[in-house]
């Protein structure tokens, strides 16, 4: 009979105990975690910190190329990657369902510390929490992350006619991917996730001086919203060009086959980038070099055509306005 | 081996097009869109923007949830509310306001309403709820019709006794030809729906063609698809006084259609001598019903002293019907944008997906000339 | 409501299913509205889980071919790109 996570497991005492040490302390080990004080003293190479939270329902828990742990890592270091800063220390809350399986929870624990290697960045500080069943979907986390500011100046109010707009990746793979694996739905893909943590390519960015003026990672809302947002923020007008914007087939499908459109599907490591004007094909060079930035496209620049809104140009000359995303488009996908 | 849908997206082929309709097109041609997926293919890729100005769109009744009258959405709300029962329905019907309330809402309230994405999952619910009664809110065009006689069939080969069905099937050739008999219709050409018509065949629409003399062009889905028969709408009227039925989507529409699809609907269905449509009124033999032989699975028999039979009609703000005729846009209506919105619809043009309010509002200003 | 999509056969079961395949996402569909068999590699014209008819692939290539001879014949000729729109092709 495989072990499961036991209300005892949350209440405080030897079985928590057991618990932390036996598998968050095992993969999660770093100086600071290991002291198991109340708290974690940390100490910031500047003044200038970023600080995010973010909790995670997804529903499945396990999904091709992921699962909810590998989501919470990439999803809060890049929210603290998009506001140019190195991403350094993590919390980690878990609220587990009663009943819950041991491996399941030690894969997903797994996943998170490889994820971690990725950014170096480390959870200092953490909580278990297990509830009778019912009381969550299988599990919850909630990670909140610090981070050091070494790009100054990145801002969704930045955006000014003539700047370049670039996506680096396929939009849409995280959303559609988990919308293919709903139960009402069934349909089978080999469509993976594009979780993933994205400081590595955003380091190379800054280090090689590419004058960036905002990041934002397309999360729930997809391209769309980000495009939108950035639009209203910076009271511009924003045109991309379809053809150019990377859409892998089977997204194609899906949005085809359910009337959606890949602009509005959820990424989970895809970022959009705003650049000067003429620093394109240098962000380019930069981010095909890494895996997970291959299908980097420019897709678009920034002018003052309608206040506030975006545009998609079709290659046949005609154009619409991309709205903003409305409304519950699919189940709980972060 | 052909791109079946990208091949047909094909930008060169549709600038070409395009440049090939500005060519030859000589006088103005109101064509209407019957199929509210063409609406969608039309403002979606813009094709506005790329044609003439003597070609202009007008917008047909082709979207199966927009004519429904609010009573019979309101019996869709009655049947959910009743006690013990799953309300199940296809896509965009939830979102439908009715006089008080939508089904989308009453789920909220923990009414068990179901969106399927196909009705074979009615079959699947009915069994797993032996001791419920599971109602099936049928809906759609000539396309979606066949599907449920099949489930109709399903059920009474597993002697199914807690499934029901509620049958709003309506059909394109009478809607078409009630549009026309309007005195004032400005409509010179049709495009023929293209699902539709893989079920019916062409052939459903030489009557009217004949009546009317007006252009019928089967067209696909696809945006090369919708310009290419544009071209030949263009043709026929330059080429003189001949109109005749013209088939563009020949990869998946014959003359006779499918004939096992429309074998299984006259077993089941049978047609209704009157049925209101949303902002045109009656139509006569234009909608089904279940055959009178299957009459003990009709919600609208078992259910009847539940339903209710008063015939509403619209805010006397929303010219919905005006737009299912064809003789508005959406921009004429003084509300739209403005009090009605996908997310607080007035009026079912605005909350379907197929609806051409909705079309206009998503894709906005841009893809429309003229507004 | 109207959406089909064209999806090519990969499998066919006993009950009547098809396993069919758009663009790399696979799903279950019923023959059962189909009066001529179906044979895998053929393309089907799906609606909310029925295949409604084949879509005939010679067809489509002979569209195919008349949209390339107009492009042909357009470029021989004039082409009207009036709309200018910001292309980075």
């Amino acid at each position: 009979m495989s072990k499961k996570i036991l209300l005892s497991h949350g209440g405080g005492g030897e079985e928590t105990q057991s618990l932390i040490k036996e598998l968050f302390l095992k993969y999660f080990e770093n100086e600071i975690l290991l002291k198991m004080e109340d708290a974690a003293a940390l100490s910031m190479n500047t003044n200038r910190i970023v600080f995010t939270t973010d909790s995670f329902t997804v529903s499945p828990l396990f999904f091709n190329g992921g699962n909810i742990g590998k989501l919470a890592i990439a999803g809060t270091v890049n929210d603290l990657v998009m506001m140019g800063a190195r991403p350094k220390y993590l919390t980690c809350s878990f609220m587990i369902e009663e009943g819950f399986s041991y491996d399941d929870l030690e894969t997903i624990v797994i996943s998170m510390r490889d994820e971690m290697l990725k950014s170096g960045v480390c959870i200092v500080a953490g909580d278990t929490k297990v509830v009778p069943k019912g009381g969550v979907d299988g599990l919850f986390i909630n990670t909140s992350g610090i981070g050091e500011i070494v790009l100054e100046g990145i801002s969704a109010h930045n955006l000014r006619p003539n700047h370049s707009i670039i996506v680096s990746n396929e939009v849409g793979n995280h959303g559609a991917c988990i919308l293919a694996r709903r139960e009402d739905i069934e349909l089978e893909t080999e469509l993976k996730t594009d979780c993933v943590s994205l400081w590595k390519p955003v380091e190379a960015l800054i280090n090689a001086g590419v004058k960036v003026l905002a990041f934002r990672d397309a999360t729930r809302g997809g391209l769309s919203a980000v495009l939108n947002e950035w639009a209203e923020t910076s009271h511009v007008c924003i045109e991309v060009n379809e053809n150019k914007i990377p859409v892998a087939p089977e997204v194609k499908g899906i949005c085809e086959m359910l009337g959606f459109e890949p602009y509005e599907f959820a990424n989970e490591g895809t970022m959009v980038i705003c650049v000067e004007e003429g620093e394109e094909q240098k962000t380019l060079d930069i981010l095909h070099t890494f895996e997970e930035c291959k299908k980097a496209s420019f897709i678009g620049k920034v002018s003052d055509k309608y206040e506030n809104r975006v545009i998609l140009n079709t290659p046949w000359g005609s154009s619409r306005f991309l709205e903003p995303p409305k409304g519950e488009l699919l189940p709980r996908i972060c | 081996m052909p791109d079946l849908i990208e091949g047909f997206r094909n930008p060169d082929h549709i600038k070409a097009l395009s440049s090939l309709i500005k060519k030859e097109s000589t006088r103005k041609i109101n064509i209407m869109e019957v199929c509210g997926g063409h609406t969608h293919t039309i403002m979606k890729f813009g094709l506005p923007q790329i044609l003439p100005e003597s070609i202009d769109f007008i917008h047909g009744p082709g979207c199966p949830v927009c004519i429904m009258p609010k009573e019979r959405i309101d019996h869709a709300i009655a049947l959910a509310s009743l006690p013990n029962t799953i309300l199940a329905t296809l896509g965009d019907m939830i979102r439908v306001p009715g006089s008080k309330t939508s089904l989308q809402k009453l789920r909220a309230e923990g009414k068990d309403i179901r969106s399927l994405y196909t009705p074979l999952d009615v079959i699947k619910i009915a069994k797993e709820n032996p001791d419920k009664n599971v109602i099936f809110f049928a809906i759609g065009f000539e396309t979606t019709t066949p599907m449920t006689a099949v489930i109709v069939q399903m059920a009474l080969k597993e002697n199914l006794k807690n499934l029901y069905f509620h049958i709003n099937h309506v059909t394109v050739p009478e809607a078409v030809d009630a549009i026309m008999c309007d005195g004032d219709s400005k409509v010179d050409a049709f495009l023929g729906p293209s699902h539709v018509s893989v079920i019916t065949g062409y052939k459903k629409y030489e009557p009217i063609v004949e009546k009317y003399k007006t252009p019928i062009v089967v067209a696909g889905f696809e945006p090369t698809d919708v310009m290419e028969s544009i071209l030949r709408i263009v043709r026929q009227f330059n080429a003189g006084d001949k109109r005749f039925v013209d088939n563009e989507y020949a990869r998946a529409v014959s003359r006779d259609g499918n004939l096992k699809a429309q074998e299984l609907i006259n077993t089941y269905m049978d047609v209704r001598d009157h049925f209101r449509w949303r902002g045109i009124g009656d139509i006569p033999k234009s909608a089904l019903k279940l055959r009178d032989e299957y009459a003990f699975f009709d919600a609208e028999v078992k259910f009847k002293e539940f339903l209710p039979t008063v015939e509403l009609d619209d805010h006397k703000m929303c010219i919905c019907g005006d737009i299912l005729k064809g003789k508005a846009k959406p921009y004429d209506c003084k509300v739209f944008g403005k009090a009605c919105v996908p997310s607080a619809p007035m009026g079912s043009c605005m909350v379907s997906s197929e609806g051409a309010c909705s079309a206009y509002y998503k894709y906005g200003k841009l893809a429309a000339k003229g507004a | 409501m109207c959406l089909s999509i064209p999806s090519k056969v990969i499998a066919i079961d006993e009950n009547n299913m098809a396993t069919v395949d758009t663009m790399g996402v696979r799903r279950q569909v019923t023959l059962d509205l189909m009066s001529e068999p179906v044979v895998v590699g053929e393309y089907l014209l799906i609606h909310v889980g029925f295949a409604m008819n084949k879509i005939d692939v010679e067809d489509a290539e002979v569209s195919l071919r008349i949209f390339a001879e107009i492009v042909e014949a357009m470029e021989d000729g004039e082409i009207d790109d009036e709309d200018g729109n910001m292309n980075y092709a």
